[in-house]
C-alpha cells in the first residue's frame, strides 16, 4: 500500500465583520512563513481596494485565477487544479465560505480547500462567525440577515487552529468612518444596516465564545494518549470521549426543521453527545411533504448527522419507540406552527410526544426567527 | 430583530441622564488582554498609541515595563514619555505630572503593579481610575493571571502565584476590551521526543489560558452589550450567551434537572438560574421538599429566584424574557386532570407560549 501524504493543516482566521483585519493578519503570517523559508502561495485573495492589505501581498507568489463565465458575465475564481499542480507547502485561501460560480466542480470554496488539504497542502483561510452553520438562526436574530453561504460546523472542527481576529466594535466603526473598510457611499449604507454597535457587539461575543469552544475541544485532543496536533483521518480511536447523552432529532416536512437540526447538532457538539435524526414516513402521505423530508434528511447528513427514514402509522409512537430502543436520552422537536394548537381538535405532535416520552428529556426548540413576544 | 422602548419613571430617566453625563465626562478605558507573556499586548497597546498620535490625538506614555524588546523601544522613540517618579529606590507612575499635562490619551502598562509605600494610591489600576475620573482616556494592558478572580485558576495551570492583582470590577468598567489572541504555534514539528513532550505540555497550558482569556472577554462584552442597550433604552435579547432557567416545584425531580442544567451551562459557559413560583397554601411536607430542592440549587451555584404571580406560566415566561433566558427546564406533568384533556395542561401552555425560548421537559 502506498503511503498517503499526511493531510494538510487548516488554520482559520475568525472575525465577526468585514474590516476587522482577518485577511491582513493572515497575510502577515504568510509573509512570516515565507521569511522562514517555507513555500507559500496565494490561491485566492480578495483585495476589496484596501491599500494596507494589498501591500501585505507584496513578494508573495500568486497562482493565477481561473476565468469562468456565468450568464454572460466573466468571473474569476480560485484555480484549485492549478494550485494542486503547483503543490506548494502552504496556500492562502481568502473568504472560506464563498460560493463558486455555478457550473464549477464544487459549489463552495471550502470544498476546494478540502482538496488542497487532502493533497497535503496547509491552508490559511478567513471567515466571519456569521457563516457558521449552527449559528445561522442566532445570527438572523441579531442582524435580521439570513446568511446563505455557510460552513458546516464539522469543517471548523477539523481545523487545526482557529484564531480570533479581534477588534473592538468602536475601533471598527472608526475604521468604517475613515473609509478604510468600504468606499464612502457603501460605508454609509453599511452603518445603517449591519454595522450598528449593538449588532457588532453581539456578533463579537458569539465569535469570542465560539473561539473559546474551539480551543476547548482541541484540549481534549491534547490530552488523548496518542497526542497529535493534526487530527487523524477519523479512522483511528482518537475521538474525544463521548458523553452518555444520545440526541435524536425528529425531522418533519415543517420548514422550521432546518433550525431544529442546527440547534440539536449544536447542543450535541457542546455536550459531546451522539446525534442522529429520523423522519417517519406515513404510508398514505402526499409526495410534496416527502420531498421536504428528504431535503431535511440530506441537510442533516451534510452536517454529519446520521439520518434515516422510518415507516409507521403514528409519527409520535414510532419515534418514541425508536428512541427507547436506541437509548436516546434527549429528543429534539420543533415548535408546531401557531395553527396547530387547537386543543379541542385533538393533540398536535409535540403534545403527543411529550405524553408518550415521559422517560426521556424532550426539548421543544424555540423559533428563533420569530419576533419576540410582547 | 426587535427593538422596543420601555416606558420609564421620571426617576429612572433622571438616573439615566446622570449616568450619561458621568459617562460623557469620564475618560475612556481600553484594555488589551493577554494570556501569557510574549503574546504582544504591550506592543499592541503602544502601536495603537502611535497610530492615534499620527492621527493627531494627544498621546503620552504614562508607564512601561522596565525590560523591553527592541520593537518596543522603536515604538517608544516615536511617543512622548512621562518618566516614572522614583520613590525610595522604587518607581511609580507620575500621576501628578500626567494630570498636570492632561493629555487626551495616556498609555499605561503593568496595570496590576503595586505602588511603593508613600505613593498616591496603593495600585497602578487605582492611578488609572484617577486619570479616567479627570477625563483622560487610558489604554492599558494586563495579563489574565493578574485578575483577582482568575488568579487561583491561572495559578493552577502555570504553577506561578502572583500577589499583585486587578479586581474584575475594574475591567468590567472598560469601554473596550481586546483579546490579543496569538495561539500556541501552529506547528510543533520537532522530532526529539522529550522536546515534543515539553512542547505539548506547554501548548496544553497555553491553550487552557487562552480559553480563560477568551471567555473572560466574552463575559465583559456581554456586560457591555447589556449596558449599551440600557443606556439606549432598548430591550432586546440576542441569545449570544446561553442562559438556562430551571423551574422547580416541591415535587420536581430537581436533582436531575439541576445536574443537567449545571452541565449544560458549564459546557456552553452560560448562566444558570433556578426559579420557584410561590404557591399559596403549601403543606409542611412540600415546603421541606422545596427547601431540599433549593439547597441542591445553591450547591450547584445557581442563582435562585423566588417569583410571585397569579399565573405561574406567565410569571415564568415574563421573567425568562426579561433576563434573556434561552432555555427553560421543567418537569413532565405527573398526572392529567380530565378537564385538561380538553384545555391542555399548564405544560402545554408553557410550550405553546414559549415561542423564542427552548423548553426542555424532564422525566420524573
Amino acid at each position: 500500500m502506498a503511503t498517503r501524504p499526511s493531510r494538510g493543516r487548516l488554520k482559520i482566521y475568525l472575525g465577526y465583520a468585514a474590516g476587522v483585519g482577518k485577511t491582513y493578519q493572515m497575510l502577515e503570517e504568510a509573509q512570516e512563513l515565507k521569511r522562514q523559508g517555507r513555500d507559500v502561495v496565494i490561491g485566492y485573495f480578495e483585495p476589496h481596494g484596501r491599500k494596507d492589505t494589498i501591500a501585505r501581498t507584496e513578494g508573495l507568489e500568486f497562482v493565477p485565477r481561473r476565468k469562468g463565465e456565468y450568464r454572460g458575465t466573466t468571473f474569476d475564481d480560485m484555480d484549485t487544479g492549478a494550485i494542486l499542480a503547483r503543490h506548494p507547502e502552504i496556500c492562502v485561501v481568502d473568504e472560506f465560505p464563498h460560493s463558486n460560480i455555478p457550473g464549477s466542480e464544487h459549489d463552495k470554496r471550502w470544498q476546494d480547500a478540502q482538496l488542497l488539504l487532502d493533497a497535503g497542502i496547509d491552508v490559511l483561510t478567513t471567515m466571519n462567525i456569521q457563516h457558521l452553520e449552527s449559528l445561522n438562526d442566532q445570527v438572523f436574530r441579531i442582524t435580521g440577515v439570513r446568511v446563505r453561504e455557510t460552513i458546516p460546523d464539522w469543517v471548523m472542527q477539523q481545523a487545526d487552529q482557529v484564531v480570533m481576529v479581534d477588534l473592538t466594535p468602536r475601533a471598527l466603526l472608526n475604521r468604517l468612518a475613515r473609509g478604510v473598510v468600504y468606499p464612502p457611499d457603501k460605508a454609509v449604507e453599511a452603518l445603517k444596516n449591519f454595522f450598528q454597535e449593538s449588532t457588532l457587539v453581539a456578533l463579537r461575543e458569539l465569535a469570542l465564545r465560539q473561539t473559546a469552544h474551539e480551543v476547548e475541544i482541541r484540549q481534549v485532543d491534547y490530552n488523548s494518549p496518542g497526542f497529535q496536533i493534526t487530527p487523524t483521518d477519523g479512522d483511528i480511536g482518537d475521538e474525544p470521549p463521548r458523553s452518555q447523552e444520545r440526541i435524536l432529532i425528529l425531522v418533519t416536512p415543517d420548514p422550521s426543521t432546518a433550525m431544529l437540526i442546527r440547534r440539536g447538532k449544536r447542543v450535541a457538539d457542546y455536550l459531546h453527545a451522539d446525534c442522529f435524526a429520523v423522519a417517519v414516513q406515513q404510508e398514505n402521505n402526499g409526495g410534496d411533504s416527502n420531498g421536504a423530508v428528504e431535503r431535511h434528511l440530506n441537510f442533516a447528513r451534510n452536517l454529519h448527522i446520521e439520518a434515516r427514514l422510518l415507516g409507521g402509522h403514528d409519527v409520535a409512537k414510532t419515534v418514541v419507540e425508536f428512541a427507547r430502543l436506541n437509548g436516546v436520552t434527549q429528543l429534539f422537536l420543533a415548535r408546531p406552527s401557531e395553527g396547530r394548537w387547537s386543543t379541542f381538535g385533538g393533540r398536535n405532535l409535540v403534545q403527543q410526544v411529550v405524553r408518550l416520552a415521559r422517560d426521556m428529556q424532550v426539548i421543544i426548540v424555540a423559533d428563533r426567527n420569530r419576533q419576540q413576544a410582547k | 430583530m426587535q427593538t422596543s422602548t420601555k416606558r420609564r419613571t421620571p426617576e429612572e430617566l433622571l438616573e439615566q441622564v446622570q449616568a450619561e453625563e458621568a459617562y460623557e465626562k469620564r475618560g475612556r478605558l481600553k484594555v488589551f488582554l493577554g494570556y501569557a507573556s510574549g503574546v504582544g499586548k504591550s506592543f499592541r497597546m503602544l502601536d495603537e498609541g502611535r497610530r492615534r498620535a499620527e492621527r493627531g490625538q494627544d498621546v503620552v506614555v504614562g508607564a512601561v515595563q522596565p525590560q523591553r524588546a527592541s520593537e518596543i523601544e522603536a515604538l517608544l522613540s516615536k511617543l512622548r514619555v512621562i518618566p516614572l517618579r522614583p520613590i525610595d529606590g522604587n518607581t511609580v507612575m507620575d500621576v501628578d505630572a500626567i494630570l498636570k499635562r492632561h493629555p487626551g490619551v495616556c498609555l499605561v502598562d503593568g496595570l496590576a503593579y503595586d505602588n511603593p509605600p508613600g505613593s498616591r494610591n496603593a495600585s497602578r489600576w487605582e492611578d488609572v481610575e484617577q486619570l479616567l475620573d479627570a477625563g483622560i482616556s487610558v489604554i492599558t494592558s494586563v495579563n489574565i493571571q493578574y485578575i483577582d478572580e482568575l488568579r487561583e485558576r491561572v495559578a493552577k495551570i502555570t504553577g506561578k502565584v502572583v500577589t499583585q492583582t486587578v479586581p474584575r470590577k475594574f475591567l468590567n468598567s472598560a469601554d473596550e476590551i481586546v483579546v490579543v489572541d496569538a495561539p500556541p504555534e501552529m506547528c510543533i514539528r520537532t522530532q526529539d521526543a522529550e522536546m515534543k513532550a515539553r512542547a505539548t505540555t506547554q501548548a496544553q497550558k497555553l491553550s487552557e489560558l487562552r480559553e480563560i482569556a477568551l471567555l473572560f472577554a466574552a463575559d465583559v462584552v456581554d456586560l457591555q452589550l447589556e449596558q449599551y442597550l440600557q443606556r439606549n433604552g432598548m430591550t432586546q435579547t440576542f441569545g449570544a450567551q446561553e442562559r438556562i432557567m430551571i423551574c422547580v416545584t416541591p415535587r420536581a425531580n430537581a436533582a436531575a434537572m439541576i445536574a443537567s442544567g449545571r452541565r449544560n451551562a458549564d459546557r456552553f459557559h452560560g448562566d444558570l438560574t433556578v426559579a420557584y413560583v410561590r404557591q399559596p397554601e403549601i403543606s409542611a411536607d412540600d415546603q421541606a421538599a422545596l427547601d431540599r430542592n433549593l439547597a441542591i440549587a445553591r450547591d450547584a451555584k445557581a442563582h435562585i429566584e423566588i417569583l410571585d404571580g397569579d399565573d405561574p406560566i406567565q410569571t415564568i415566561l415574563s421573567f425568562a424574557r426579561e433576563h434573556g433566558v434561552t432555555q427553560v427546564f421543567v418537569g413532565h406533568s405527573t398526572h392529567e386532570h380530565w378537564w385538561e384533556r380538553l384545555t391542555g395542561t399548564p405544560l402545554d401552555r408553557l410550550i405553546r407560549d414559549a415561542n423564542d425560548i427552548d423548553v426542555r421537559v424532564f422525566p420524573h
